[in-house]
């Protein structure tokens, strides 16, 4: 049994916690918060730098030819510092769709700039999405880190596109977002042109799996630091003369969250694994891994306000950066009841 | 990081399922099946020594007392094809679990000679007498008293939720050994054989009607002066040292019952129309989901190599088990409705649906109340301040 990090793994996890505890600040990331809502810096060196960008990506495509296990370990540690850099929109969306589904033309003419991190890709999904001659019409309110975006990978569902920013049709703006770490954008098109993914459902696969173990990872880095912070500041206040985290009522709340911690933490790399391994259980341990995990974080960080105290109710304190993190991630890519009803319908033999 | 096993694992994993399917189709078909503890006693110590003529009772153990040497992998493959497999759980289990590992591991070389061949081979039935009535969170709150007397251990006092009693040889006993004394101190460990007239054992009816577990009573009972196992006075180590052994090794086998039981509730939901109900639906994914989890946690348990060390999975582990079994019996009686209410059987008998919905509620409770796992892992795992406790 070997379902526990190699010794690479676990240098990868070091480099990265590390790296996002010394550099993603509550200071810095707030300063993007009012910015627009990326550390452009952080960003640079993950890319450049410590070259995490490529981690996921196929060597014979210019990556570094690791699995989703060490995704979500960049991700988890991202998580745990709410960093607020386009991860979930050009690496683990548009990058991984263009690795899986871009023909080589449109590889390389993309992903050395978005693994470099000099351009940025974002998501844009619309059911509704109107194609004609090779032109778009249609859009979302709702394109995570849109606004900073030259490139959007655009689907219906099935099929796939590129759009570049400055193609005309094109319009963008930012909106003001509830989780400013991760700012939506309404992104229209009108016959807007684009290009079409030479395998749309690769692409889409790929984005779509990558992107929920992401997620799910950024939701289990969120939950294990609001209980850690918490943990921390029960040691340290004091109330009628003991520290609260001496009360029982206090403890078992703070227990509780561990529980739930480890089994998303099992969730996630379940899923990873299964991922990387083609295991028939991948298809289940997504939709598991991506409700679990964002479920466990919203109420970790709900937790976390709670036993804040007014504190933790300050725009002052960090609670609410993870709070609304939290909150974003239960949305982002599916809801919780969404992805159970998926898997209700497997385990009833209903599934197509 | 990887999700399966070995393909020399692999291979092991299909000669015990060959080996206990043959004999679930063959000898013991009669016992397939039965989830009671309580089922089919004479049956199940026959079981025993089927095991051990095979070399399957203790695989763990050194070949040198009947064991396999099997790796932590063997042995949780073998727990896993054995509950698979439908075959009743062990008679012998605190012997082969408990019993045996306390004395490999803390007896004298004539006590291994003395007990660990009988434990082996299946004849040796083994029982464990460590809570009281006033003694059960508090497990250092032990009053039965033990004295030396004319080279005799003299023991009187009562325990409880001795499990299996009634057909057990032995049973290992705490008592407080060291007049006066208090808490974990001056406890002593001894190994006393059940057939004398000083133990007596009553049965004690549970909520699902079923009598699973005794009370027993000790009126000065005898055993002689070296059946300690450790030190006199220092019992209590022996204690905790032994509840250690319980942990890991049995839980993947034991999620195979779960997984059998999630699975009868599907089906009844499919076959009333109980799947219809997206309330229901979004219930029996949370209970797949959570099935799932259990055993990629275990899976990380058991992969981690350093055992000394409680790390995050094992210590949640309880309290993650026994809440998600408490709801999915919650579950089981809605997805039944009004059928769940009456059984088929004349006396107060119940069905695995029913029975799992009452005697899940012990579940939260045996082996450490969820209150207390909370403590546990909010001192272990989180470091936070202590609960007041016995000084030792």
């Amino acid at each position: 049994m070997e379902f526990t990090f190699t010794d690479e793994q676990r240098m990868i996890a070091e480099t990265a916690r590390a790296f996002f505890s010394e550099n993603a600040t509550s200071a810095r990331t707030r300063a993007a918060m009012e910015g627009e809502g990326i550390d452009r810096a952080l960003w640079r060196d993950f890319c450049q730098e410590l070259g995490f960008s490529a981690i996921s990506i196929a060597e014979d495509v210019g990556g570094a030819g690791l699995g989703l296990v060490e995704l979500a370990i960049l991700a988890e540690a991202a998580g745990a510092h709410v960093a607020a850099l386009p991860m979930l929109g050009s690496l683990m969306l548009a990058a991984q769709a263009i690795a899986a589904g871009g023909s080589k033309v449109q590889r390389e003419a993309w992903l050395p700039a978005l693994l470099s991190g000099e351009t940025i890709a974002a998501f844009v999904e619309d059911a509704g999405l109107e194609v004609r001659d090779g032109k778009l019409t249609g859009g979302s309110g709702f394109v995570a880190h849109g606004a900073l975006a030259e490139l959007f990978v655009v689907t219906d569902g099935s099929g796939a596109w590129l759009v570049r920013r400055d193609a005309a049709g094109v319009s963008v703006s930012a909106q003001t977002t509830m989780d400013q770490t991760r700012p939506l954008a309404e992104v229209r098109f009108d016959g807007a042109a684009a290009e079409a993914l030479a395998d749309p459902a690769e692409a889409l696969a790929a984005a779509n799996r990558a992107a929920l173990v992401g997620l799910a990872a950024e939701a289990l880095g969120g939950a294990q630091a609001s209980l850690d912070r918490t943990v921390e500041y029960a040691r340290e206040r004091v109330q009628f003369g003991r520290p609260i985290g001496s009360f029982q009522a206090y403890k078992h709340r703070l227990a509780d969250m561990m529980v739930e911690i480890e089994q998303a933490r099992s969730a996630v790399y379940w899923a990873a694994c299964a991922v990387d391994e083609g295991s028939e259980e991948a298809p289940l341990a997504l939709h598991a891994a991506k409700s679990f995990a964002a479920d466990t974080a919203f109420r970790c960080a709900a937790d976390m306000i709670q036993l804040h105290g007014g504190i933790g109710f300050t725009w002052e304190h960090d609670t609410h950066l993870f709070f609304k993190r939290a909150r974003s991630i239960q949305t982002l890519l599916g809801k919780g009841d969404w992805h159970r009803e998926q898997v209700a319908a497997m385990i009833l033999g209903e599934a197509a | 990081m990887k999700l399966g096993f070995s393909q020399a694992d692999e291979h092991f994993r299909q000669e015990c399922a060959d080996w206990l399917n043959g004999q679930m189709a063959g000898e013991f078909r009669d016992i397939k099946g039965i989830t009671k503890l309580t089922g089919s006693p004479e049956r199940r110590k026959e079981w025993e020594k089927q095991l051990a003529a095979h070399r399957w009772s203790c695989i763990g153990w050194p070949e040198q007392w009947g064991g396999r040497d099997a790796t932590l992998a063997q042995q949780v493959i073998f727990a896993e094809e054995y509950a698979r497999a439908g075959v009743p759980g062990r008679v012998n289990h605190i012997g082969i679990e408990l019993a045996g590992p306390t004395i490999l591991t803390f007896g004298t070389e004539e006590q291994k000679q003395r007990f660990l061949p009988g434990i082996a081979a299946g004849e040796t039935i083994f029982c464990q007498g460590f809570s009281e009535p006033n003694a059960g969170s508090d497990l250092a709150g032990v009053r039965t008293k033990g004295r030396l007397e004319d080279g005799e251990w003299v023991v009187n006092g009562q325990k409880i939720w001795t499990s299996l009693a009634h057909i057990s040889d032995w049973i290992f006993v705490v008592t407080r050994t060291e007049e006066g004394s208090q808490g974990p101190r001056g406890l002593t460990f001894l190994m006393m054989p059940i057939d004398q007239p000083g133990i007596e054992i009553r049965g004690i009816r549970q909520i699902n009607g079923d009598a699973e577990f005794n009370e027993t009573f000790f009126t000065d009972a005898r055993c002689p002066a070296d059946s300690y196992i450790g030190t006199v006075g220092e019992g209590w180590k022996i204690a905790m040292g032994l509840l250690a052994f319980e942990r890991g090794v049995s839980t993947l086998g034991q999620q195979m019952g779960f997984r059998n039981e999630l699975d009868e509730i599907i089906a009844a939901a499919k076959a009333n129309g109980a799947a219809g109900d997206p309330l229901i639906r979004q219930r029996l994914a949370k209970a797949e989901i959570g099935l799932r989890l259990m055993r990629y946690g275990a899976l990380r348990m058991l992969s981690n190599t350093d055992h000394s060390r409680m790390d995050g999975a094992a210590l949640t582990y309880k309290i993650q088990w026994a809440t998600w079994r408490r709801s999915l019996g919650e579950l089981a009686m809605d997805v039944l409705g009004q059928a769940g209410e009456v059984t088929p059987h004349q006396d107060y008998e119940w069905d695995t649906l029913p029975n799992l919905f009452l005697f899940s509620r012990a579940d939260t409770i045996y082996g450490g109340t969820n209150q207390i796992q909370r403590n546990l892992i909010a001192e272990r795992g989180l470091g936070l301040p202590r609960e007041p406790r016995w000084t030792a």
